[in-house]
């Protein structure tokens, strides 16, 4: 069933939790919310399920305006981070809870609802656990059993809030790799919230990043990825180094652009921010005849499939810098060690095209993968 | 531990099994004698009867008492809160007076009340009401803190499921605070059964009709019939353990079917 979200606003006092959201969700996808706390990405999921009325616009299931219909008659399944589950009744009450208080002319006979539990709890992996009662069982397990409740209503909505925050990380990945399969196999439309981008990026096929109340960006996770539409995307999807700058000559077309901050400012040039993920920053122990930015090795983290490296530049900042095992092991990289580094993609945002989100001048396609020179920071400008 | 032991057998091992001790000097015979009385049988019956209405009032007005001061922020809710301690903290002669004053035909409340043909003070009402009025804040400071840990997220859920109000109470809220209600109603009925001091300012005292059990034991005391006194008192023992062992009874069965 899709969803439409129009000209929501929701206030808490003077807290302006959301700010006129607009959102349309597809039947069957998966979409994540993604933002950090106080975003207002839980407030929309509740104003979805109708446990927040909005203030001002409407809520539309598949067309039918639903923003004064109650959270009983939505027929959505909520699933809360700490499980919400009824501790006094045994998993398998807890899964039958929404087929036992229908009305007695819907409800189904007791050989039914029989049925309908057992066979939710086998698609949740828990057929053995029907007569535990939660305390008796992990996070992931109570999560699981929260599930297979939401589930028996047979929604038309999942709605899921932050749904593996409180499990640790082990849990956490192969429940996320379940919900997809589980998804794949019911095709219900899903929402759920996360602060984590990993999780949104690696589950969802729609990504919405949410900030402050508004929504920045709505996409596949590979389009807010590769082109975030805004520096608060580009600053919240993974790692990323910002450079204060002033830009000048920058505009479409061109393919190399002059990053820098000399004594004389040049007509037209204007403050911004650069943003230069770990990995797209090449690192060098000598200086070829490219621009770059001289610096010293602070850290290395050789850990993992790629290697983390800090390095502090001769403008004061700090870099981190992603390479490969490989190359890390053939430029023979010492702590303290002298090198240089530079960007092979970079995206810019100038700071007074909007104050808040600073949007790329240009579709930003133009920037991104020019090779760029960057030069030293603004006197006037110090990066915060 | 030691410590532990001689506190305790100094206050209630001790006197209590003197009490044991003395009333079984007496013969059978005396105790049924003393028993099957329409006296005592009355005076049974009216504090029993009487503890049973009040705690029973208690643990429905207490519940909802706590619910009120737990979920709804008002001005002059912590007076409130702090309000219901009272009954513990007067002395009981004062809230009998103060009782007695209003509920007599001539007080307030009393003299409304008679306007409409029922007699509060001097009557079994009148015992009920001072019964309630001293354990009033058992049921509902047991409630509370349960009522307090309940995740406004479970009722939620129970909405989200499709459940009704009340359903949403009778379903999820009442089980999980059922054993604190069942504890704080154990407490008011032995607290009601036992009270004396502002229960007998308002019966009226009338053997056979308002006298109620410890009264009649300090009647017995008084006309020196010690082994009376002592075989009334025993049977109070009795039924307070009785009451204790029903209370964990029924405790334990709340557990068991909500393994925390």
């Amino acid at each position: 069933m899709g969803i439409e979200v129009a000209n929501v606003t929701k206030r808490f006092g003077g807290f302006v939790a959301l700010n006129d959201v607009n959102l349309h969700v597809d039947p069957g996808a998966l979409v994540a919310l993604l933002g950090p706390s106080g975003s207002g990405k839980t407030t929309l999921l509740r104003v979805i399920a109708g446990l927040e009325r909005p203030d001002v616009g409407s809520v539309k299931f598949e067309g039918e305006d639903a923003t004064t219909r109650d959270v009983r008659e939505r027929r959505v399944g909520f699933v809360f981070q700490h499980y919400a589950l009824f501790r006094h009744m045994t998993v398998f009450e807890n899964v039958a809870f929404g087929l036992r208080v229908r009305p007695r002319r819907v409800r189904p006979s007791r050989a039914e609802i029989q049925a309908r539990v057992t066979e939710l709890l086998q698609l949740v992996q828990l057929d053995g656990f029907a007569r535990r009662y939660p305390p008796q069982m992990s996070g992931g397990q109570r999560q699981r059993v929260a599930l297979a409740r939401a589930l028996a209503v047979e929604p038309k909505v999942l709605l899921l809030d932050e749904p593996f925050g409180a499990l640790d990380a082990k849990v956490r990945q192969e429940l996320r790799r379940w919900l997809r399969r589980l998804h794949e196999e019911i095709h219900v439309t899903t929402v759920f919230v996360t602060h984590d981008q990993d999780e949104a990026l690696e589950l969802a096929d729609r990504v919405v990043v949410m900030n402050a109340g508004c929504i920045e960006q709505i996409g596949t996770p590979d389009k807010v990825f590769r082109d975030p539409a805004s520096a608060f995307v580009m600053n919240f999807l993974g790692t990323v180094n910002v450079f204060h700058r002033r830009v000048s000559g920058l505009t479409p077309g061109m393919d190399a652009i002059e990053i820098q901050c000399p004594d004389e400012l040049p007509a037209g040039s204007r403050p911004a921010r650069i943003f230069v993920r770990p990995h797209n920053l090449e690192i060098d122990t000598r200086a070829s005849g490219r621009p770059r930015l001289r610096g010293r090795v602070q850290f290395i983290n050789a850990a993992g499939p790629q290697v983390k490296i800090e390095v502090l530049t001769e403008f004061g900042e700090i870099l981190q810098v992603e390479t490969s095992q490989k190359r890390y092991r053939a430029l023979g990289m010492v702590k303290g060690g002298e090198v240089y580094v530079t960007p092979k993609e970079m995206r810019v945002f100038f700071d007074d095209s909007r104050p808040d989100q600073a949007d790329s001048l240009e579709s930003g396609s133009d920037v991104d993968t020019t090779l760029g020179r960057i030069g030293r920071p603004c006197a006037s400008k110090k990066s915060p | 531990m030691g410590f532990t032991v001689l506190y305790l057998s100094l206050l209630v091992l001790i006197p209590l099994s003197t009490l044991v001790l003395c009333a079984g000097r007496l013969s059978w015979e005396e105790l049924w004698h003393t028993f099957s009385a329409s006296r005592t049988l009355a005076a049974y019956r009216l504090s029993l009867g009487g503890a049973l209405i009040a705690a029973g009032g208690n643990a429905i007005f207490g519940l909802l008492i706590a619910w009120v001061l737990v979920r709804y922020r008002f001005p002059g809710r912590r007076v409130l809160d702090a309000l219901v301690d009272l009954p513990f903290a007067l002395p009981t002669a004062v809230a009998g007076i103060s009782l007695t004053a209003i509920y007599a035909p001539t007080g307030v409340i009393g003299g409304w009340l008679a306007g409409a043909g029922i007699q509060a003070a001097y009557s079994p009402l009148g015992i009920i009401i001072a019964m309630a009025f001293v354990s009033l804040p058992f049921v509902i400071r047991t409630a509370q803190p349960v009522l307090q840990d309940i995740d406004r997220e479970v009722e939620e859920a129970a909405a989200t499921l499709g459940a009704d109000r009340l359903q949403v109470f009778a379903r999820v809220i009442f089980p999980t605070v059922f054993p604190a209600v069942l504890a704080g109603f154990a407490m008011a009925f032995a607290r009601a059964v036992g009270e004396y001091g502002s229960v007998v300012f308002i019966s009226g005292n009338m053997p056979g009709r308002t006298e109620i059990v410890p009264l009649l034991i300090m009647t017995r005391l008084e006309e020196y019939n010690y082994a009376g006194a002592k075989a009334v008192a025993l049977a109070l023992l009795v039924l307070s353990f009785l009451m204790l062992l029903v209370i964990n009874l029924l405790q334990a069965w709340a557990r068991r079917s909500a393994p925390v």
